[in-house]
């Protein structure tokens, strides 16, 4: 017999702003996307906002050992404990459970920068490379890039010191961590977890990989459905998204008020060819959303923008359920990678608590690989 | 109708029918076992790359599997797939390509290279200084599109799951230096939960590059004792001054025991219990009292149903920094009390260094490898005993033991401690 999901603490994190509540008016038509075309022309990013890193990170010593991507996921996964009446309450924490969903610390741009010109006029490059990342890299740098230390400075600055995984892979790690998490809570493997993830678009390390594919949008702001029609190409944002997620009983029994029921999250990963992505999304909806009613739900998906896998996505929603409304979190707050898809859910979640809508169905479709899909409903 | 059996709680039993890996010390168990047991190093001057102005110039790398040129990502998947291939060869399950279970795979954080960033800058024709734009510039010609998925976190696991044709979302994964447990751990979590009858785990990494080296030696984390290679990994010894990078790979087929039994696979060992915790005190060093340690070792045991007195031989985390013995050393006698002198420890990293990412995997391969051979690996390179460390540590040369459950033990920078308990069948 499984336990019933809850989601009781949100912590979002946008171009948009902070807290869900902000990015509520995506849900009245109301909310125009936030980009920076120039600081990184020709290349479009939704930029985060700017933060008050005193409010969720206490020490200033803490906020010096993070990079960016760091700082926005300790900062959300601050905000989600608070909504979930969780700060501060150090036996609850001790027990909590972590997964998160993460990339790497961006680079030192000026060091590798002086390299790449040196090295060309090095006697012995190797040599030479060695000599300057021996004298130059910050001997902490290295704490600031790890994949996993984004939980450890959860677990320094938070105390959530149940235990962490890190789960590594792009859009698919922050479905796998929420589906995992789900699992393990419906199965009695823990009680309460701090699920989510952070992205930095605003790096030129990270636009370089995905332009050496040619996957990024470069012409004014289009929606994501608007895209694939000019060639395609997602816009980076930057941001970060957190859940807390419990059974109901241990909700319950610590006074906490849900914001959503998590009734289901699956994944699977198919071979793409041409209309693998649209079969495998309406596998998904199969699997985890046969309840979804379109008359008082919503539908919101992760879009990308890259041509083919987003007119497929759609064409199987519209397949699914012709009449439901389906929201771009592309268009609201950019593609934030790892961060997307638990993104999409605390939005969701959020929207559910407020009223908007009393189900919602959220989507992700990895921009190379992995689809997965959460349902939830209200409480 | 099938037997059912059950652990003390109640949950699905999970057996181990398939195990491969390769480290410095060779390809495949056997290899391994011998180098192991001999007391062999597989620690050597670096090649790969010039050592000039390095402190540590030293390493486990495995340079028997061509990679040309060498990448962290593809040496990573090419040992991933030499030890799955041992694995699930030797569980002789599901048939090739198509592995009737899910991808649980631990993998070094990607990122792209020293010597693709000089190609497009190369390629960006910028005769002046260098930025991130004119290497952007080089990526918009689109003659780099393949280094997108190369230096993309999801693709080994992808290329693992594909080429062995394991079923879902495979899943890679990072606790630092436990890696290799949390994805023996997750498997053994997915096959209690009925989810899937068989699991491929697997912990790898292929990443020692200049940079990669030179990040750890920042942190005053390795041996610089250079002179001779194979005596610098000195685990527990007073004399100990860091690790040594390794590197390797170990894939373990994970099995509902019902079910190996039903198909009558054989039963290498049962993953008994795993426990895990968090340290929220700094980002490199333990909690100073040790509790999470503690916690973690008391939980696995527990979480097998046993009690510490069950323990009769521990394959160490033992790196061979100051820090993580000591710690280590600290964790093992308050869990194990008194006993604690008289159950033998050794560590694997003495002879194939710290394979990072893997270890987890690794040392979980070795020590179910130890249940069966009865004979413990020894920790060479121990010749200065630590006074403050009253265990025995098997020092120097195997021992013949009857050993019938084992624990395994796995701590990470980012407070990530895990640890495993392994148990010989029969299941009782």
């Amino acid at each position: 017999m499984t336990r019933e999901v809850w989601i009781t603490g949100i912590g979002l994190v946008s171009s948009q702003g902070e807290g869900a509540e902000v990015h509520m008016g995506a849900f009245d038509g109301e909310l125009a996307p936030k980009v920076d075309a120039e600081r990184f022309a020709p290349f479009v990013v939704h930029p985060a906002v700017p933060l008050e890193w005193d409010r969720q990170i206490a020490k200033k010593a803490d906020q010096r050992q993070m990079e960016p991507w760091q700082r926005l996921g300790v900062y959300a996964a601050g905000l989600a404990l608070e909504d979930a009446g969780a700060k501060g309450d150090a036996e609850l924490l001790g027990r909590m459970q972590m997964i998160v969903a993460a990339g790497g610390g961006e680079r030192d741009y000026a060091v590798d920068g002086q390299i790449l010109s040196g090295i060309r006029n090095a006697a012995d490059p190797g040599v030479f490379l060695n000599e300057r990342l021996m004298s130059d890299i910050r001997p902490t740098l290295f704490l600031a890039q790890l994949s996993n230390l984004l939980a450890g400075n959860i677990a320094i600055v938070h105390g959530v010191t149940g235990a962490s995984r890190t789960f590594m892979g792009e859009e698919q790690c922050g479905v796998d961590a929420l589906r995992i998490a789900h699992a393990r809570i419906g199965a009695g493997q823990g009680d309460i977890f701090l699920v989510g993830g952070a992205y930095n678009a605003e790096r030129p390390d990270v636009l370089l990989i995905y332009e050496m594919a040619r996957l990024l949008w470069k012409d004014a702001f289009a929606s994501v459905w608007d895209r694939p029609g000019e060639g395609g190409g997602f816009i980076p944002g930057s941001g970060a998204a957190f859940l807390v997620v419990e059974t109901r009983e241990h909700a319950e029994a610590r006074g906490a008020t849900p914001v959503a029921a998590l009734q289901a999250v699956v994944s699977d990963q198919v071979r793409r060819s041409i209309g693998a992505v649209g079969a495998s999304v309406e596998q998904l909806w199969e699997r985890a959303a046969g309840e979804f009613k379109p008359i008082s739900g919503a539908i919101l998906s992760g879009a990308t923008g890259i041509a083919g896998i987003t007119e497929e996505e759609r064409g199987a929603l519209a397949k699914l359920m012709p009449g439901a409304p389906v929201h771009s979190t592309g268009d609201i707050f950019g593609h934030m990678i790892e961060a997307q898809f638990p993104a999409g859910v605390a939005l969701a979640a959020a929207a559910i608590k407020d009223n908007y809508f009393r189900q919602a169905v959220v989507t992700s479709v990895g921009h190379m690989r992995g689809e997965g899909l959460a349902f939830l409903t209200a409480v | 109708m099938a037997s059912q059996h059950r652990d003390k709680f109640g949950r699905p039993i999970v057996a181990v029918t398939g195990m491969g890996m390769v480290t410095s010390l060779g390809a495949g168990k056997a290899e391994n076992w011998a180098a192991l047991t001999a007391g062999r190093s597989g620690i050597h001057t670096i090649t790969r790359f010039p050592i000039e102005g390095l402190r540590t110039t030293i390493a486990g790398t495995v340079d028997f599997v061509p990679v040309e040129p060498f990448c962290a990502p593809m040496l990573s998947e090419r040992l991933a797939t030499l030890a799955a291939e041992e694995a699930i060869g030797q569980a002789a399950i599901g048939s090739p390509g198509d592995f009737p279970g899910e991808l649980f795979i631990a993998v070094p954080p990607v990122e792209m290279e020293w010597p693709q960033r000089e190609a497009l800058a190369k390629a960006s024709g910028q005769a002046g200084d260098i930025t991130y734009d004119d290497l952007l510039k080089a990526a918009g010609t689109g003659d780099f599109a393949p280094w997108h998925n190369l230096f993309l976190f999801g693709t080994v696991a992808d290329r693992i799951s594909e080429r062995f044709g394991t079923k879902g979302s495979p899943i890679s994964l990072s606790t630092a230096c436990s890696s290799g447990a949390t994805a023996i751990q997750l498997g053994v979590e997915a096959i209690r939960r009925g989810e899937t009858e068989a699991v491929l785990a697997i912990g790898t990494d292929g990443s020692v590059h200049a940079e990669a080296l030179i990040r750890f030696s920042l942190l005053s984390a390795l041996s610089t004792q250079n002179e001779p290679p194979e005596e610098a990994a000195k685990p527990f010894s007073k004399n100990r001054d860091g690790f040594v990078m390794g590197e390797g790979a170990a894939a373990l087929v994970l099995e509902d025991y019902d079910h190996a039994l039903a198909r009558g696979a054989r039963i290498l060992g049962i993953v008994a219990g795993c426990g895990e915790k968090g340290d929220g005190f700094h980002r490199t060093r333990s909690s100073p009292s040790g509790a999470p340690i503690i916690a973690a070792i008391a939980e696995a045991i527990a979480d097998a149903g046993l009690t510490p007195d069950a323990v009769d031989y521990i394959n160490a985390h033992g790196t061979g920094t100051p820090e993580n013995d000591k710690m280590e050393a600290l964790g093992v006698t308050t869990v194990l009390g008194e006993r604690a002198v008289h159950v033998p420890i050794s560590s694997n990293k003495s002879m194939i260094g710290h394979t990072l990412t893997a270890a987890g995997a690794v040392e979980a391969v070795v020590s179910l490898m130890t249940i069966a051979e009865g004979r413990l690996p020894p920790t060479i390179n121990h010749r200065v005993p630590d006074p403050t460390i009253p265990l025995d540590v098997v020092p120097n040369e195997a021992r013949d033991a009857s050993v019938t459950c084992v624990l395994s033990n796995s701590f990470g920078f980012g407070g990530q401690n895990t640890c495993l308990v392994f148990t010989a069948e029969p299941v009782t």
